[in-house]
């Protein structure tokens, strides 16, 4: 009865019956009954996202567009500037940015896609953070802004060196996109949003579809010999290879952008001296850590030897130290390289590529070295 | 030769004194694809259900319970270099260590694989 009512409880997305019908593993995730992976297992989804072509459902993600009511996309705009810190103004349209919804003591509520579609603005948000994203949006944006949630549209990702070629077929304006691009465009006769983005580090496309038809453009998508639906699991293992951030675990209301090594998606025109700096909650401690630096820094670590360090262990300075300097947030296998990685929390001055940091698993002290990231270089269509 | 199943999905190869152990068919298949073992040292002493081995997969790490009391005898080392052996032959190839059995009574609790096979069912 118990297991019965938790899986009332979940959440469908409206993929729920292909992935049962593809034999998906499903698990919750988010509140969703999610597929976790396929009969493939996680090693050859991961594999074969990096080698032909992945699908991902990530319908569970919030869906959001901000329509100014003045009609000017300025308006909406400079009002998203003051809950983010990046400059969404020069976000041109047909074009999309990373960005981060700051807290007052410059922690980070969410991290977000942000896409201008001409006369509005569209947001792509976590699953879990949405429906506070949303009260937040509501709060501060509701006097220049309508917000309307999209809770009628599906959510996927192809992602891989074939998927350009393969999304092609039924998008014609699909070539002609270059990374970051996103606008709505009209996929096998179904008028979508699509962006040329991901969370894998391979070149690819997220695309919105109307929940009606999501299931036939999907199952068209998969007919494809290059394509493979690939589970929540190799989706976490691409994007630690890619080095991305996962929210709730790497980056949270405790970290800021800059010790989250984010400082790339804060454009100068929101730091100290830019056209418009600040004005974005927990500014003065943002702006403070460009100048001065933050104690400590989100880096990647790659265990020297074969054990998986994961997420939770504590970090050491040296074999025998009892003071524990940081944590990993993520950690796991990365199928690509065949060995296991991590990232995690060290105090900036420990925090150098090459540096020897140990971490504690089942007792033993395993070493890491602090490495750069992406593990796995970024084939983005620029 | 008697094959002897735990309810925590291991099997138990008894030869006199000698028990070889591993996972089973079932549980390499709950796992996924395994990419790291780790074994118990031989000569240590291990007590019935305590934590003995590890077996990692891409996205979890799971123990391997001493189903009984015993000490390491043996290790299997080609896990080591090979982790998806556990995948391809957990029932033979992929065996994890041998114990000593110290109190051969414990068996009395294990399941014959008839016994195993309505468990898994």
């Amino acid at each position: 009865m118990l297991a019965r009512d938790a899986e009332t409880s979940l959440s469908k997305t409206p993929l729920h019956a292909l992935h049962l019908a593809r034999g998906g593993k499903m698990v919750p995730f988010a509140g969703y009954d999610m597929p976790v992976q396929y009969a493939a297992g996680v090693l050859k989804e991961h594999l074969h996202t990096r080698a032909n072509a992945g699908l991902f459902d990530v319908s569970h993600m919030g869906q959001i567009a901000l329509t100014p009511k003045s009609g000017k996309i300025e308006d909406a705009a400079l009002a998203l500037e003051k809950l983010v810190p990046q400059d969404i103004l020069a976000v041109a349209p047909g074009r999309q940015r990373y960005a981060q919804f700051t807290n007052a003591a410059g922690g980070l509520l969410d991290d977000l896609m942000v896409a201008n579609f001409g006369d509005h603005l569209f947001l792509v948000v976590n699953a879990a953070c949405k429906t506070e994203d949303e009260a937040h949006l509501r709060k501060h944006l509701s006097d220049v802004c309508t917000i309307d949630v999209l809770a009628d549209r599906a959510l996927i990702a192809l992602q891989g060196p074939k998927a350009a070629t393969v999304f092609a077929k039924l998008c014609a304006e699909a070539p002609t996109m270059k990374f970051m691009d996103a606008g709505p465009h009209q996929v096998d006769g179904i008028a979508c949003f699509v962006s040329r983005s991901g969370y894998t580090g391979e070149d690819g496309f997220e695309i919105s579809i109307p929940a009606a038809q999501a299931e036939a453009l999907v199952t068209k998508l998969l007919d494809d010999a290059d394509v493979m639906p690939i589970g929540l699991g190799a989706r976490d293992s691409l994007r630690l290879e890619a080095g991305l951030c996962l929210y709730g675990h790497d980056i949270d209301t405790s970290t800021s952008p800059v010790e989250a090594a984010l400082e790339w998606s804060v454009q100068k025109s929101r730091r100290t001296g830019g056209a418009r700096a600040g004005g974005f909650p927990g500014a003065d401690v943002i702006l403070s850590q460009f100048e001065k630096g933050a104690a400590r820094r989100r880096v990647g670590l790659r265990p020297e030897g074969r054990a998986p360090v994961r997420e939770g262990a504590a970090l050491f300075a040296d074999a025998t130290s009892t003071k524990q300097i940081g944590t990993v947030t993520s950690g796991g296998f990365g199928p690509s390289l065949n060995a296991p990685i991590a990232m995690g929390y060290l105090p900036t001055a420990q925090a150098a590529d090459g540096a020897t940091v140990f971490a504690e698993v089942r007792g033993q002290r395993l070493p890491l070295r602090v490495s750069p990231m992406p593990f796995v270089p970024h084939s983005y269509k620029r | 030769m008697t094959v002897l199943y735990t309810s925590d999905h291991e099997w138990l190869r008894i030869e006199g004194d000698t028990a070889t152990i591993g996972i089973t068919d079932y549980a390499q298949s709950q796992l996924g694809d395994v990419v790291f073992v780790e074994l118990p040292k031989i000569g240590r002493q291990l007590k019935k259900a305590e934590a003995a081995a590890v077996v990692e997969s891409v996205k979890a790490a799971s123990d391997v319970y001493a189903p009984i009391t015993g000490e390491v005898l043996a290790v299997n080392d080609a896990l080591a270099a090979e982790p998806a052996l556990v995948n391809s032959d957990a029932n033979d190839k992929a065996w994890f260590f041998k114990l000593k059995i110290s109190d051969k009574n414990e068996l009395g609790g294990l399941m014959d694989e008839a016994a195993y096979k309505a468990h898994t069912a």
